[in-house]
């Protein structure tokens, strides 16, 4: 019973890191493009001419 | 520079202000493709950046307002990329008021998971101090989580109560609030059921209904707005002493004489009193050709002079205008349009007194059964929970939504759920010809005469040059076979002449593009379309000529069409013959010399009969029939009022899109039917259940989530429905 003292208060609040989490996503505006993320991460940097 | 630069923003400084465009550029497909159009548009003159988004296949590009349009898409072309505008300021809108649901929608589901586990422990057998504690815990998360994500729901359901109607808000925040002051007392007393589990797993999926609903709901925009803006801010005024002064349009009155130069466009309606020149008359009439008009004739607001300054006297000013009466047009025939009630909107009209009454019914039936005031309210909050609206409120967006999706992949950007919704219902099909049903640009015609090995030479000279006929000519050249030949003269340094061509060495001998002279177009006198000679150093020049080609798979597209049930009719502001050939050559019935008026009374005098007319066109003069028709569709190379005011928007050539998108829309509409007998097949169930008193918060969770995943599951089979 006393585990669940710290339990109970440690599981809400992971949930709750998850919930501040996901509105900075969301404010970040990481859903704008989900198919560009995916895709940006092949591009290749170094072609980028050197300055 | 051009006074009709494409942007919202131009001032006295056009030159430094940074105007934002949208593109669509369907062909898209790599990573490559973003980093090519990311890296090397901002390299082309005037454009500062450039952002993809590929999820939605457009770019965002930071530009001189001086930029217009045209000169854009070029950009676009010289990197390889055909790239077509896009205008809808909707987009930004539709971010505001969709974020706060989402936000609403995050808190309800950490709430609802978090209670739910707690209820599961309970459920599974916790009783005595353990059932008393978390009890409490989920008291303590769902009451602020109800406050906050229930909002949309109780301001809705307030707002109607005030007017004295009801709408389906009305039982959801009842039946929300009840449940969660009768668990609240249920908790301090510590009695067996409490209900917040429930009340947050139904806010949590109406809101997720709620979100892709937001995500479908298409924002007024009629397009008259756009099209006024289309005329020109002002004109230089002559004043009797032959000195000039800028005026603003609103200050002309009538008899004033106007000086307007080339790659002007006319603020008011009036005579040519002075000169002479080509006018673009494509903003009233449709026809992209353009059109000489001298000493005498009339010219409408909106036009666009193309190449000698000419004075103007002012017939008609502001609303007097001819392109004003469009504009109104378009307005009145938006307001019969928005008296379309979706489907989802009639049914919970029948929905709200259904559940009222019986969950009044339950509560009586038992009070008149002697179970006393505590079980009676508890029977009736059940009846609320279980005739929750879930799936009934997720049946019509998870279709539509999955439908618009893969639509979009295919090149159709829906801008309104109902607008499926109306299109599965289309029985008619009326079409606008020029930019339409034909590419509304030139087409080479006859390269086969260009001797092959000569054709390298030719699109090197193509390739030199920025006139409309060059690059039609060059898209006509550029097949992998080709490659263009080395010229003597560098590229750049090549001689092109205004209104003559481009002359350059190849070989030694002198080649050149250039305006046919008039012997050599003896030959087919009748003949009136664009040409342009070709010099390729030896035998005699090759005449090509252009012409504004029919799209691919037009004809095929008509017979899909007639075979969904959809016969066509060609309505067009182009010159009777015109029409006639085009109409004979697809088999179909055609009408010339349209004016948007016409067009529109055709529509209310067919909607008036009966008929669902589906209008596709594209130009400015097709607007007052795209807002008047039960559904519309525009090309992406529409205008931007042929754009606004359709509910679909195609991209790219191919007319195959239309019947494609009606087969996607009839699939979604199956669907949804489907769903919705789903729901209620449900409903017939679990409402007598209820009304028994049989329901317990376990059972009320089950059913409920069940009914939601069938019909989100039964929803997602529509991702294969778009071919």
């Amino acid at each position: 019973m006393n585990g669940l003292l710290i339990l109970i208060p440690a599981a809400l609040l992971l949930g709750l890191g998850g919930l501040v989490a996901f509105f900075w996503t969301l404010r970040a505006g990481q859903y704008d493009d989900p198919d560009g993320a995916a895709m940006r991460i092949l591009i290749d940097d170094d072609e980028l001419p050197k300055s | 520079m051009s006074l009709a630069a494409a942007s919202d923003t131009m001032d006295e400084h056009a030159g430094d202000v940074v105007a934002e465009t949208r593109f669509a550029v369907p062909d898209m497909h790599c990573a490559g493709c973003i980093a090519k159009i990311e890296r090397l548009l901002p390299g082309q003159p005037g454009i500062s950046g450039a952002r993809v988004n590929f999820s939605s296949r457009t770019v965002v590009v930071n530009h001189d307002a001086a930029l217009a349009e045209p000169d854009l898409i070029r950009a676009f072309d010289t990197i390889g990329f055909a790239a077509q505008a896009l205008h809808s300021t909707a987009a930004g809108q539709r971010n505001q008021s969709l974020a706060p649901l989402i936000r609403a929608l995050a808190v309800a589901a950490f709430a609802s998971m978090n209670v739910m586990l707690l209820t599961i422990s309970v459920w599974s057998g916790a009783d005595g101090s353990s059932r008393h504690l978390f009890h409490w815990i989920s008291a303590a998360i769902a009451i602020p989580c109800v406050a906050y994500a229930g909002r949309p729901f109780f301001a809705s359901a307030l707002k109607a109560v005030r007017a004295g109607t009801t709408n389906m808000d009305v039982p959801i925040s009842i039946g929300v609030l009840m449940a969660t002051a009768m668990s609240i007392y249920e908790t301090i007393v510590d009695g067996e059921h409490v209900w917040f589990d429930g009340a947050l797993t139904l806010l949590a999926f109406l809101l997720a209904g709620r979100v892709l609903d937001e995500m479908m709901r298409g924002r007024a925009a009629s397009g008259a707005e756009a099209l006024v803006r289309r005329t020109a801010t002002g004109a230089m005024r002559l004043a009797a002493d032959g000195t000039s002064q800028w005026v603003a349009a609103d200050d002309l009155a009538v008899g004033d004489e106007l000086m307007v130069a080339a790659g002007e466009r006319l603020a008011a309606d009036g005579v040519i009193a002075k000169g002479g020149s080509r006018f673009d008359l494509s903003l009233l009439t449709g026809e992209s050709a353009p059109v000489t008009l001298g000493e005498g004739d009339r010219a409408a607001a909106g036009t666009l002079n193309l190449d000698a300054p000419v004075t103007l006297r002012v017939t008609a000013v502001g609303e007097a205008r001819a392109i004003a009466e469009i504009a109104r047009l378009m307005e009145s025939a938006s307001q019969t349009r928005s008296r379309y009630v979706r489907l989802a909107d009639r049914l919970s009209r029948l929905y709200a007194p259904v559940v009222h009454t019986l969950a009044g019914l339950s509560f009586a039936g038992w009070m008149i059964a002697g179970a006393g005031w505590h079980q009676s309210i508890l029977v009736a909050i059940a009846v609320l929970i279980i005739t929750c609206p879930c799936a009934l409120g997720l049946a019509v967006p998870v279709a539509q939504v999955v439908v618009s999706g893969t639509m979009m992949g295919k090149g159709l950007l829906v801008k309104d759920g109902s607008a499926l919704e109306r299109l599965a219902q289309a029985d008619t099909l009326l079409l606008d010809k020029t930019g339409t049903l034909t590419l509304g640009r030139p087409v080479a015609v006859g390269v086969e005469a260009i001797p092959v090995d000569r054709r390298p030479i030719a699109l090197a000279l193509a390739t030199a040059s920025r006139h409309p006929l060059a690059i039609a000519l060059r898209q006509a050249l550029d097949v992998p076979s080709v490659a263009p030949a080395p010229l003597d003269t560098p590229l750049d340094k090549l001689a092109e002449t205004p209104g003559e061509g481009v002359s350059a060495q190849h070989a030694g001998r002198q080649v050149a593009m250039r305006r046919p002279r008039p012997a050599e177009l003896a030959r087919d006198r009748g003949d009136d379309r664009a040409a342009v000679a070709l010099d390729l150093g030896e035998g005699a020049p090759v005449i090509i000529r252009f012409a504004d080609a029919l799209r691919p798979d037009a004809g095929e597209a008509l017979a899909q069409l007639h075979a969904l049930g959809l016969p066509a009719r060609i309505m067009s502001g182009d010159r009777a013959d015109a029409v006639a050939a085009v109409a004979d050559q697809l088999g179909i019935d055609g009408t010339g010399d349209m004016q948007p008026a016409d067009k529109m009374a055709v529509l209310e005098g067919q909607i008036a009969a009966g008929r669902r007319p589906l209008m596709v066109g594209d130009g400015l003069n097709d607007g007052p029939a795209l807002a008047a028709a039960h559904v519309s569709m525009a090309p992406a190379s529409a205008s931007d009022v042929g754009q606004q005011a359709a509910d679909i928007v195609f991209l790219g050539d191919s007319l195959l899109g239309l019947p494609r998108a009606i087969r996607a829309a009839r699939a979604t509409m199956r669907v949804v039917r489907e769903n919705l007998a789903l729901a209620i097949i449900y409903n017939i169930f679990a409402v007598p259940l209820a009304m028994a008193g049989l329901v317990t918060p376990l059972i009320a969770a089950v059913a409920m989530s069940s009914s939601s995943l069938i019909v989100i599951g039964n929803s997602l089979r529509l991702r294969w429905a778009v071919r």
